[in-house]
């Protein structure tokens, strides 16, 4: 067997075993609920779900291929454990990635990437946990109807802040994908005269709008609009391994 | 010990709360893993400790508001599912939007243990690629993106941000995605706007005060003023 000698070899080993784990146990829940309660599936019930666990399970491996890319080795594994990953953990992690000064695609960024999912899934579960403990009490402030709004609006807030600083660094990668996708949505909303497609869609418009976006800049590249074409690395960056060897 | 039966089920019943327990201990503990050996990593290349403790609160302080808006879904799906299944499905791999489509298979509250193991297990499939996918295919993606950046370090770069470009551009569009509705419709987008503007102040107030204090907060600062604003807004629109 070939000996796991890099952080990043360990990274994917330790990965695995524990995202393993983990799914294993989430996948456990309804028979072990099966099994202590002497219940059974109604297959006509779980038939009427099939076509939701196609779509999910499509969403599943559209979201795997966009997201790994963006939250390194050591993220992804957790972060696919975790979920909430467009509505909390990618956007963290990209803040943290920003505000630590890092380049992306960097083990430092890779360090900084998995420190902050790892921070904010446990908060989460902090937050979770005492919710779940306080529930009574809470469950009338959080079904308010004058507060609910408030609650329904945390992906606008979030993407809002976020614009603002990554179109405004970035204006000529962003012109192509946010106008198209601006097209999208509203056309489909006028098209249906109602915002429910939006929920639907965004679940597919997320990797057109990544394909969107490196396609068009990749064009740019090549162009030369976006800086100078071919800046070959000339030196591996050498760094200690985890076990204190020097690895190139 | 455990083996009850079907009249005794109870969509609230302490051994759910045990099982949902156990599982979550799990995924803390690997996040703990995570973070300590993240952490210890970072110093060992050279990161500077106060980077890597930065970080962490940040990450802490972002966090805040948008679980709130999650434990907001467990109260949502509780009353149909019962407390534990929501809990679990939401603290760990699950999402509302799914959880809620995947909870309304069966009609009305979930009483009988039969219709709560099949709308779980529903739940549970539906999310079996995200689970596993991720485990086969994660080291063969960033081993990619490696030999891409070493081949060319400038399309690194921009390949990296173009990918949460694409992303946040999606989210854009969505935002606007049901003006087609009229009034209501324009509540996110001007929820958007406002942490938009909060965002580009914080920004100006950084360039005049040299305050590098308010680059660690602005964005959940804008999280924050946007959702409070969403009140307001909805009064006058909704």
């Amino acid at each position: 067997m070939k000996p796991l000698g890099s952080f990043d070899d360990k990274t994917h080993f330790y990965g695995r075993i524990w995202g393993l784990v983990a799914a294993l146990l989430i996948l456990s829940y309804p028979f072990v609920c099966m099994a202590i309660f002497g219940a059974s599936i109604d297959w006509k019930l779980f038939a009427s779900g099939a076509s939701i666990i196609v779509l999910y399970c499509v969403v599943g491996a559209v979201e795997t291929f966009t997201y790994t890319p963006m939250l390194g080795s050591g993220g992804t594994y957790l972060g696919f454990v975790t979920g909430n990953l467009s509505n909390l953990k990618v956007p963290c992690a990209l803040n943290c990635m920003e505000q630590a000064g890092v380049e992306k695609g960097t083990e430092e960024a890779e360090i900084i990437s998995t420190i902050s999912i790892a921070v904010s899934s446990i908060v989460t579960m902090l937050i979770l946990v005492l919710g779940v403990v306080l529930i009574s009490f809470l469950t009338p402030v959080f079904e308010n109807p004058t507060l609910a709004p408030a609650f329904d609006n945390v992906l606008p807030a979030l993407f809002g802040g976020m614009a603002v600083v990554y179109i405004s660094k970035n204006w000529k990668i962003s012109v192509i994908p946010c106008v198209l996708m601006l097209l999208v949505f509203i056309i489909s909303s006028y098209a249906t005269g109602s915002g429910d497609l939006a929920g639907t869609l965004i679940g597919v418009m997320v990797p057109v709008g990544v394909i969107v976006t490196l396609v068009s800049s990749r064009i740019m590249y090549k162009k030369g609009w976006l800086g100078e074409m071919g800046t070959t690395q000339e030196k591996a960056e050498t760094v200690p391994a985890e076990d204190g060897e020097e690895k190139k | 010990m455990f083996q009850l039966n079907a009249a005794q089920f109870d969509t609230n019943s302490p051994v759910l709360y045990l099982i949902v327990g156990i599982i979550l201990a799990v995924v803390l503990a690997q996040a703990v893993f995570f973070l300590v050996r993240a952490y210890r990593r970072g110093v060992k290349i050279g990161m500077s400790k106060e980077v890597l403790t930065k970080t962490m609160v940040r990450a802490g302080v972002f966090t805040i508001a948008p679980a709130v808006a999650i434990l907001v879904g467990i109260v949502a799906l509780s009353q149909k599912l019962g407390i534990p299944l929501p809990w679990l499905r939401l603290s760990v791999i699950g999402s509302f939007s799914y959880e809620t489509i995947a909870a309304n298979i069966f009609k009305g509250n979930v009483t009988d243990a039969t219709a709560y193991v099949t709308v779980a297990l529903v739940m549970t499939c539906g999310m079996l690629v995200s689970m596993f996918l991720p485990l086969i295919t994660g080291k063969k993606i960033q081993r990619g993106l490696m030999k891409m950046r070493s081949k060319d370090k400038k399309w690194g770069e921009i390949f990296m941000t173009a990918l949460f470009l694409g992303m946040i551009s999606a989210f854009l569009g969505y935002v606007f995605g049901g003006v087609g509705e009229g009034g209501s419709g324009w509540i996110p987008v001007l929820v958007f706007f406002v942490s938009a503007v909060v965002m580009a102040l914080c920004g100006l107030l950084l360039k005049v005060t040299k305050w590098r204090w308010i680059n660690d907060y602005a964005l959940p600062f804008c999280i924050i003023v946007g959702m409070v604003s969403a009140v307001p807004i909805t009064m006058l629109l909704g």
